[in-house]
């Protein structure tokens, strides 16, 4: 049965197609601006002829793709080894963080904790204040130093990766929604478990991991994410060691060196130079390549972090 | 009597041999309390287990989020001295020299006022956006339409700030020395309001639109919305879909147009929702993302420092200017973040009493 729309109605839902229109191509433009000015030839790119496809040099649809070349064979060399890094610390550093959220989300959510109260605050309190930026980066470099120490090396000749990996990306809040999940399976399942005799660790692991996989999946999700998204540790705590950067310190990196995107003028010292390839379409293509991954993945995960969400109405 | 008065509740009087004893119940509830603790350490010594899955979280927790904590104190001694050790305290020397004139007074409040600034127009813009997002979405009726659009919409809250603010200050770049044209969208903008206009003579200057002082705030705020926005409807899309269609119905019966709709039927069943968001993005208002802000503005050469510095880019700045200026910066800092944790504290207190709802 057909239902006669109002004037009211239809107004609103034209509105609300026009602009949700609008607003998704908003949202996807930069990407495909990127990928178009990546195989754009020079001229086209410093002269702003890219709009949405890609610009040859006279002018009309032309493809280019010696930006890509430039990243992935000329330049392959630095530019992998800051993707496989980025790759281990975002492995790595994901699963590290994964096995102290799960544990201690689980003794969390067990009413039968004592001090249960004040284990919550100790977490909630690094939501609501945290020591500020210099604060952290002395901690992080005292750190570093003590690592060092007790490999008996210096904070600039260990790999800081591992720094990065072990002492950042704690985030409460995925905690928090670990432990509302936790706290949501029947404990009457748990019960029936310990009659059968499993112990701790067999009940987290066969009775709640598998009954909160969608968070869990959410949660290493929102983990992964971060970590290889991140920038502004990484790019403090070593400065110096060029091998150790993961790809958004790297792609800053060269953003800073060899383009006049922030400075205004391309540095003096600059060492990128191409008659037939601008330094900018270098840049979009390392823009796309760091985002290949997450493109790839985000299809399967988009619909466990919607619900993940939801589920995280946080709550105590 | 006084004594067998206070006492008769669990005091027994024996009529035989006239003396009083303790009922048995009492005895038990005594023996209880007196081994209370015993208890207790014997319950944690049978869940010891779920004690051990605790340390590794609260270690990490203690040595990079309360550890750093400590260097807090750094803002209460001169930085003067070279060696740590022979700092002194000065007590609040530090937070005073940022109340005086001067130019790092300045400097500081240019960034307290654009912290507030910043943060205040992200919320205003950035809070209600997401929720005519997820009305909107709520009207479209095919799936796979809405999906579409809700893959396109979630999907830079994805991108790494390096590369939303990389993509950010190419679309809006000003032109360069060498030849370089301006970026694509501001292109488009000097189109529209005339290259002879403020905003096209500024977009085609060295800095640009993203370096200018008079839009880059505005540049920021889209940028924001365009990156969080389609990612925080998804929690006010759940509350308006969970709205039951029976109500609409009613209201149709009623007579409410789709405003009226809105109006009484919709916005009462999300407020809580609406509530709880709005309670956590005052809980990260003063948290400005740092990180975005300093790849736009990271030396004070650069054009937009005037608007883009905030108190974390500039404690930032200070920390590499030696120790005296750490001390500022922490001092500086610290009060910004506990002004942020009194919004916080605040806004839920507020929350808890108007509405009954509250995150913590």
């Amino acid at each position: 049965m057909k239902r006669k729309y109002e004037v009211s109605e239809l107004i609103f839902k034209i509105v609300a197609y026009v602009f949700l229109i609008v607003f998704s191509l908003i949202c996807i433009y930069p990407l495909i601006y990127a990928l178009a000015s990546a195989f754009s030839s020079k001229s086209a790119v410093s002269a702003s002829k890219v709009v949405l496809w890609p610009v040859g040099d006279n002018g009309s649809i032309g493809f280019s793709i010696e930006a890509f070349k430039y990243v992935i064979v000329d330049k392959g060399n630095d530019f992998w080894i800051a993707y496989a890094n980025t790759l281990f610390m975002c492995g790595v550093g994901t699963i590290w963080c994964m096995v102290y959220t799960i544990m201690g989300a689980y003794a969390l959510s067990k009413k039968r904790l004592l001090g249960r109260k004040g284990f919550n605050f100790f977490l909630v309190f690094t939501m609501w204040f945290s020591a500020g930026i210099i604060p952290q980066a002395i901690n992080y470099s005292n750190t570093g130093n003590f690592f060092a120490a007790l490999v008996g090396k210096t904070y600039n000749t260990i790999d800081l990766k591992w720094l990065v990996i072990i002492a950042m990306g704690m985030n409460a809040t995925n905690l928090i929604l670990l432990r509302n999940a936790f706290e949501g399976v029947p404990s009457e399942i748990e019960e029936a478990a310990r009659i059968d005799g499993a112990t701790e660790m067999q009940v987290l692991f066969n009775v709640y991991i598998p009954m909160s996989k969608a968070t869990i999946a959410t949660v290493a999700l929102f983990f992964g994410i971060s970590r290889w998204n991140g920038y502004f540790w990484a790019a403090k705590v070593m400065p110096d060691q060029k091998y150790s950067w993961p790809v958004q310190v790297f792609i800053r990196n060269f953003i800073e060196k060899e383009t006049a995107l922030i400075g205004g003028s391309i540095p003096e010292d600059h060492t990128f130079e191409s008659d037939t390839l601008s330094e900018l379409s270098v840049v979009y293509a390392m823009v796309i390549c760091g985002v290949i991954p997450i493109l790839i993945i985000y299809p399967f995960i988009q619909k466990y972090f919607a619900k993940g969400v939801n589920m995280g109405g946080v709550k105590e | 009597m006084m004594f067998k008065l206070k006492y008769d509740d669990f005091l027994v009087y024996d009529e035989q041999s006239g003396t009083y004893s303790m009922p048995q119940e009492q005895k038990v509830r005594d023996e209880t309390e007196r081994n209370h603790w015993k208890t207790t350490g014997l319950t944690i010594l049978k869940d010891w287990r779920l004690y051990a899955m605790l340390i590794p979280m609260i270690l990490v927790y203690l040595l990079w989020k309360y550890l750093p904590m400590y260097e807090l104190i750094a803002s209460f001694k001169s930085g003067r001295e070279a060696q740590a050790v022979d700092r002194n305290w000065v007590g609040i020397t530090n937070f005073a020299h940022l109340f005086q004139s001067g130019s790092d007074a300045i400097d500081f409040w240019r960034a307290f006022r654009n912290t507030f600034a910043l943060a205040f127009y992200g919320l205003l813009f950035g809070f209600p956006f997401p929720i005519i997002l997820a009305l909107f979405f709520n009207e479209v009726r095919s799936n796979i339409a809405r999906s579409v659009m809700q893959v396109c919409v979630y999907l830079p809250k994805f991108l790494s700030t390096v590369i939303v603010t990389t993509l950010v200050i190419s679309l809006f770049r000003g032109t360069t020395a060498a030849g370089g044209q301006m970026g694509v969208v501001s292109k488009f903008l000097t189109l529209i309001f005339g290259s002879g206009s403020r905003l096209g003579q500024q977009a085609s200057s060295t800095s640009g639109l993203i370096q200018s002082v008079k839009y880059f705030r505005m540049i920021y705020i889209v940028a924001e919305l365009w990156e969080h926005a389609g990612y925080d409807s998804i929690v006010f899309f759940a509350a308006v879909i969970a709205v039951s269609p029976t109500s609409y119905e009613a209201a149709q019966i009623d007579g409410a147009g789709k405003m009226a709709q809105m109006r009484y039927v919709v916005l009462p069943s999300i407020l809580s929702t609406v509530v709880i968001m709005l309670i956590m993005k005052m809980g990260s208002l003063l948290s400005v993302g740092y990180e975005k802000l300093w790849l736009f503005c990271n030396a004070p050469t650069i054009d937009n420092y005037e608007v883009a510095s905030v108190v974390s880019t500039l404690a930032n700045m200070w920390n590499a200017k030696g120790s005296v200026y750490q001390g500022y910066g922490i001092a500086a800092e610290m009060m910004n973040n506990l002004i942020g944790m009194i919004l916080v504290i605040g806004s839920n207190f507020i929350a808890r009493r108007a509405s009954d709802v509250s995150l913590y």
